[in-house]
């Protein structure tokens, strides 16, 4: 009885290491993604994984994407100010919509259900048709 | 054959408290309404404790069997996809847990939702295409060690007081 309590708070500490080591990796994490990464200069934005274009930070801009095969699913992507963010989506959960509006190098907005996803890059050429002259 | 015939209906009834779990999930509004993949994993306290009473064989029947029901009811391909990634990773990692008895069933319970929000990433990662997946898995970790606290405690209690002759 008492080696099976020592046994159980044994446990339960290790619980507790577990726990912590879990809850700190993933603070340090967050903290590395928020902070420590430099701006980019562009967006690139791929559905399916095939890349859909290559936007400048720069330059404020409204897209709307059209994704599925029927073309049902919709998502508008906003740059403003030098920053990315998710205006509207006909997605059902609505996560992107809801992330925050990012501007550093690798930082990206997932939209799983009508997968669209669009990540801040760096010194990538910009193919806007503005630029052909 | 009495005892076999036992063991699958109380199988069946594991299923379908699992399915009920599902479903009482899908009602609960969502705490976060910008974070989706953020689920209690209420269906884990009956794989949880079927892991401790049962073993691993019938936990991961049970689990398998739950998770096709549920896509096949409330979801499509790409839920399927994403739940047995989850599903499948989160039940190995319980079951060597379990096997190593390090853990009390609280932290077996934890490693497991971290686990199962894991195996979804990593399908997400490999479907889109894309690395840049490190922002939701930070989120996910967290939630699903809260998430995983409250099931191991309740898999717990389960596993203390549900008697011998019930199952
Ligand atoms: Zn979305």
């Amino acid at each position: 009885m008492n080696n099976k309590k020592s046994a159980k708070k044994h446990s339960l500490r290790n619980d507790i290491i577990l726990i912590t080591a879990v809850i700190l990796a993933a603070v340090i994490g967050l903290i590395y993604l928020n902070f420590f990464r430099s701006p980019g200069d562009s967006v690139t934005v791929t559905v399916d994984g095939e890349v859909y274009g290559v936007y400048p930070l720069s330059r404020d801009i409204c897209e709307d994407i059209y994704s599925g095969s029927n073309n049902e699913n919709h998502n508008r992507f906003v740059i403003k100010d030098g920053k990315a963010f998710m205006e509207t989506a006909t997605c059902p959960d609505g996560i992107c919509v809801g992330h925050k509006s990012i501007f550093r190098n690798g930082e990206s907005i997932v939209c799983l259900p009508n997968r669209v996803v669009i990540t801040v890059t760096l010194g990538e050429k910009t193919d806007s048709p503005d630029v052909i002259i | 054959m009495k005892k076999k015939s036992k063991t699958v209906a109380f199988g069946g009834i594991c299923v379908a408290l699992a399915l009920i779990f599902a479903y009482i999930e899908v009602l609960i509004p969502p705490l976060f309404t910008s974070l989706p993949g953020i689920k209690m994993g209420l269906p884990n306290i009956i794989i949880v404790f079927l892991l401790y009473r049962k073993g691993p064989v019938f936990a991961g029947i049970v689990s398998l069997v739950r998770i096709l029901l549920v896509s096949m009811l409330f979801g499509n391909m790409m839920a399927l996809m994403y739940s047995l990634a989850g599903g499948v990773l989160s039940l190995l990692v319980m079951i060597i847990l379990r096997k190593l008895s390090f853990f009390s069933p609280v932290g077996v319970s934890v490693a497991g939702g971290v686990a199962h929000n894991i195996g979804q990433i990593i399908m997400a990662a490999l479907l889109l295409e894309t690395s840049e997946l490190g922002y939701y898995l930070a989120v996910l970790a967290v939630t699903g060690t809260v998430a995983g606290v409250f099931i191991g405690l309740c898999g717990a209690l389960l596993i203390k007081r549900i008697p011998d002759k019930l199952i």
